[in-house]
């Protein structure tokens, strides 16, 4: 599924890095703690956060991410955002939790 | 035989990553196994935000040869007390502003461990920290 595909299908805002849209998702990596995305995600992973600055799309970045997703309506502050367009790596929104986004992007990758 | 040099900032959020991002994109030129590439970007990124977080400012000296990639970060900073404690996963002394940001779980030393062939810190308490870590390129 791709990061268009997904942001229609969960009503997804996207904020930002729309030249990654066609970017393949492979799975997702819930977490805060960014030295735990940085040891355990995968590259392709949509990683749902409720942090909101630039080193978020630096480990992106580093880690080969498809997207972020921010969860209960935050909003990237505007240098996530520039870095977002920079490296062409969504941010998507959504005003879910992050309990309830997890499972229901854990749903729609697992019923494929 | 190349030979790279960076230098970091303590304390400046906003450019830490940027040498592992570059030392990625040398790496990627390079034609390095992209497996050894991904564990050698773990490994930097950790090291150098602890410069960031944790000292006042820092050097990373890179030398790639046809064998191994060795990385060095040597920092002037407060200096680790005690390193074994320190290399314990959930070990932090981040300051709450930093935690505030992510940063702060204990996780990084344990995940340059995990993501080099071979580590070795030295730290002087008052003066600095050494961060020497080899990468084997061909196994
Ligand atoms: N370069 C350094 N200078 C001084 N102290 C350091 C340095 N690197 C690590 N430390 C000390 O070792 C502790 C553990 O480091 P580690 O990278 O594992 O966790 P952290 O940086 O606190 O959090 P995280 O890496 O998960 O964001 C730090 O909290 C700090 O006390
Ligand atoms: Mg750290």
């Amino acid at each position: 599924m791709t990061v268009s595909e997904l942001a229609e299908q969960l009503n997804l805002r996207v904020f930002s890095g729309n030249e990654g849209l066609n970017h393949e998702i492979t799975n997702g990596y819930t977490s805060d703690l960014l030295s735990d995305v940085m040891g355990h995600a995968e590259a392709g992973n949509a990683w749902i956060t409720l942090q909101t600055h630039r080193n978020v799309m630096a480990i992106s970045s580093l880690k080969d991410l498809s997207a972020v997703i921010l969860v209960k309506g935050f909003e990237p502050e505007a240098d996530m955002l520039a870095q977002s367009n920079e490296e062409g790596i969504p941010v998507l929104g959504t005003n879910d939790e992050t309990f309830v986004i997890s499972g229901k992007l854990y749903n729609l990758l697992n019923k494929q | 035989m190349m030979h790279f040099e960076f230098q970091v900032e303590g304390g400046n959020f906003t450019k830490a990553g940027a040498a592992s991002s570059q030392l990625k994109k040398i790496l990627k030129q390079l034609n390095v196994d992209p497996k050894i590439v991904k564990r050698i970007v773990v490994a930097l990124y950790e090291a150098e935000v602890n410069i960031v977080a944790h000292a006042y400012k820092g050097d990373i000296i890179i030398d790639i040869d046809t064998q191994k990639i060795g990385i060095k970060l040597i920092d002037e900073g407060p200096g680790i007390p005690d390193i074994e404690q320190a290399m314990q996963l959930g070990y932090s002394t981040a300051s709450p502003s930093v935690r505030e940001m992510g940063f702060g779980a204990g996780m990084g030393l344990p995940n340059i461990k995990n993501n080099s062939d071979e580590l070795r810190i030295t730290s002087e308490v008052n003066k600095g920290t050494i961060v020497e870590l080899i990468t084997y390129l061909n196994q």
